[in-house]
C-alpha cells in the first residue's frame, strides 16, 4: 500500500481544496444539466431567470449526449438532470442511460409531476441512482399556495412509488418566512416516506426568489428557532434520516464560498446550451456566457473568459484583495453581489467588512419587519409566481424587477 | 454502533469507484462525493458482503506485502460504518 493504513482516515473532500485554480484548473466534478426550463410548477422561491421566456430554444438529445460525454471525459463524476422540469423531456431515460454508462453518478432533481410508475420502471433500467424530490412545505395548503399548483397530494404518492422502486431518496424543501414555523412537521413528513436525506435549503435570493425577497426574508427569531428544532430531531433520528440545513448567509457576517469558487468544481449548462460557472450567472451584465453548441465543454471550462474571470482571487477589489480570509470564501457570490450593488466584481455585500454590508441588512430588516406585521403587509409585497407570462413581461421590458 | 456487523457491504447509497481524473477511487452518494486515498479505496473494495475483517487484512497483506495492519483496517472499518458508508 502505498499510504500506510493510519492514514486511511484522512480522507479529504475535493470541494474543499482550495488549491489555487489560476495555474492549473481543476477539473469540473459536477455537471448541472438544465433540460429545460419549462416547468408545471410557478414557485415564488425558483432561482431560474426572471426572463427565461428569452431563452426558450433547447438543445436536442444528440447535443445533451455531447455535453455528457464532453463533461465525463474531463472528470466531472456528479450529475443533476434538472430545469425547470426534466421529466418534460420525453428524452430523459436515454440521457441517463447515456449518462450512467459513461460512469455518471446521476441525480434527478424533480417536482414529481410527471414521475408514473412506467417512468419510474424505465429511469431505474436505465440506471438512474437517485431522486431529489421538492416538497414545498408539509401542509396542502401551503405547498399547493408556494407552487401555485394543486401537486401536494401527487406529490406524496411520487414519493411512495420512489420507495416502492428502490431509489434512495432526498426531500428538498426550501425554507423562508412562510415555512420555516413547519420545519419539524416537514422533517416528521421526509421520515415518514421513508427519505434518506431531507434538504432543508432556506432560500438563495436569485431569479424570482430575489423578486420577492421582501415576501420571503424570515426573522432571525424564525430562522434560530428552526435550526434548534433541526438539532435536536438529528439527536433523536440519527443516521435514519440525515438532515441537511443550508443556511441562508444573509444573517452571516462573511459569504459563502459560492460554487467552492467560481469554474472551481461546478459546470452548469443551461437548456439552450449556455454554460453557467453558477446557477444565476446569466443575469451578469458583461459577461459572455459561451455556448456548448459553438464550443467544447474543455474550451469552456479552461480557455473561456466567462470561466476564467473570477477564478482564484487575482480579480478581487478591496477589502477581499488584502484580506487573510480571502482564500475561506473567494470573496462570496458574484450573483449576489451584482443584485445587492448593481456590480459583479464588489465584494459580496453579505461580508460585514464590505462597505455595501449595509444593503444585506436593509433587505433583512424590509423583510424581518414585514414578517412581524404579518397579514397586514401581502398586499404591500404580492408574491410574484414563475410563470411564463410573467415572464415574457420580464424579457419585453413591461415588467420591471423590484 | 454496529460493531457485530460480521461481512460489511457497501451501503446502497454509496457508489465506490476509480476516477481516471482524480487517480483515486471514490464514493459517490447523492449529489455529493468522498475522495478516497489508496489505502481507502483498497479496503473498500474489499467490503462486498463477502469478506470479513480479518479476511481483507489476510488479502491487503499479501497483495501489497506488508504485516501487522490489522488494528488500522479495524479503525478504518469501524469510521466508515460510523459514516454510515458500510452496513
Amino acid at each position: 500500500m502505498s499510504n500506510t493504513p493510519s492514514s486511511v482516515a484522512g480522507l479529504s473532500e475535493p470541494r474543499v481544496d482550495s488549491s489555487s485554480p489560476i495555474a492549473q484548473p481543476a477539473p469540473p466534478l459536477w455537471l448541472l444539466a438544465e433540460l429545460t426550463y419549462r416547468c408545471p410548477l410557478h414557485c415564488a422561491f425558483c432561482y431560474n431567470p426572471l426572463d427565461y421566456a428569452r431563452h426558450d430554444r433547447e438543445l436536442d438529445t444528440a447535443q445533451w449526449r455531447r455535453v455528457l460525454t464532453e463533461a465525463r471525459a474531463l472528470g466531472a463524476a456528479q450529475l443533476g438532470f434538472s430545469g425547470g422540469e426534466p421529466l418534460l423531456r420525453d428524452d430523459l431515460e436515454e440521457l441517463v442511460a447515456h449518462a450512467r454508462g459513461l460512469g455518471f453518478y446521476t441525480n434527478l432533481i424533480t417536482s414529481g409531476v410527471g414521475l408514473t410508475d412506467a417512468r419510474l420502471a424505465a429511469l431505474r433500467e436505465a440506471g438512474l441512482d437517485h431522486i431529489q424530490l421538492s416538497f414545498q412545505d408539509s401542509t396542502r395548503e401551503m405547498n399547493d399556495f408556494l407552487s401555485s399548483t394543486r401537486t401536494f397530494a401527487l406529490k406524496q404518492r411520487v414519493a411512495t412509488l420512489i420507495k416502492a422502486h428502490g431509489y434512495p431518496m432526498v426531500l428538498n424543501c426550501v425554507l423562508h418566512r412562510y415555512n420555516l414555523p413547519h420545519v419539524g412537521a416537514i422533517i416528521e413528513m421526509a421520515l415518514e416516506m421513508g427519505a434518506e436525506y431531507l434538504e432543508l435549503a432556506n432560500t438563495q435570493y436569485y431569479g424570482w426568489a430575489w423578486e420577492n425577497r421582501l415576501a420571503l426574508m424570515p426573522t432571525e427569531a424564525q430562522l434560530r428557532e428552526a435550526e434548534a428544532v433541526v438539532a435536536a430531531y438529528r439527536e433523536k433520528i440519527g443516521k435514519r434520516c440525515r438532515i441537511l440545513f443550508v443556511v441562508p448567509d444573509y444573517y452571516e457576517t462573511r459569504p459563502k464560498k459560492c460554487m467552492n469558487g467560481w469554474g472551481s468544481v461546478f459546470l452548469g449548462v443551461a437548456p439552450d446550451g449556455a454554460a453557467l460557472p453558477c446557477h444565476a450567472a446569466r443575469g451578469l451584465p458583461g459577461l459572455t456566457l459561451p455556448n456548448v453548441a459553438d464550443q467544447s465543454l474543455s474550451d469552456i471550462w479552461y480557455h473561456s473568459d466567462a470561466f476564467q474571470r473570477f477564478r482564484g482571487t487575482a480579480w478581487m477589489p478591496e477589502p477581499c484583495r488584502s484580506c487573510d480570509e480571502r482564500e475561506n470564501d473567494l470573496g462570496g457570490c458574484r450573483c449576489q453581489a451584482f443584485l445587492l450593488t448593481g456590480d459583479p466584481t464588489r465584494t459580496d455585500p453579505v461580508c460585514d467588512k464590505s462597505p455595501d454590508h449595509a444593503r444585506v441588512r436593509e433587505v433583512v430588516m424590509h423583510g424581518a419587519s414585514a414578517a412581524l406585521a404579518g397579514h397586514a403587509t401581502a398586499s404591500e409585497y404580492p408574491l410574484v409566481f414563475r410563470a411564463d407570462a410573467a415572464s415574457r413581461a420580464f424579457a419585453s421590458g413591461d415588467a420591471k424587477a423590484r | 454502533m454496529n460493531d457485530d456487523i460480521e461481512m460489511p457491504r457497501l451501503d446502497k447509497l454509496y457508489r465506490l469507484q476509480f476516477e481516471e481524473a482524480q487517480k483515486a477511487w471514490v464514493l459517490l452518494y447523492p449529489e455529493g462525493m468522498v475522495k478516497l486515498n489508496d489505502s481507502a479505496g483498497a479496503i473498500l473494495q474489499r467490503c462486498d458482503g463477502a469478506h470479513t475483517v480479518a479476511m481483507m487484512v489476510e488479502e491487503l497483506q499479501q497483495a501489497f506485502g506488508i504485516e501487522g495492519i490489522a488494528p488500522e483496517v479495524e479503525i478504518f472499518v469501524k469510521h466508515a460504518i460510523e459514516r454510515g458508508w458500510l452496513v
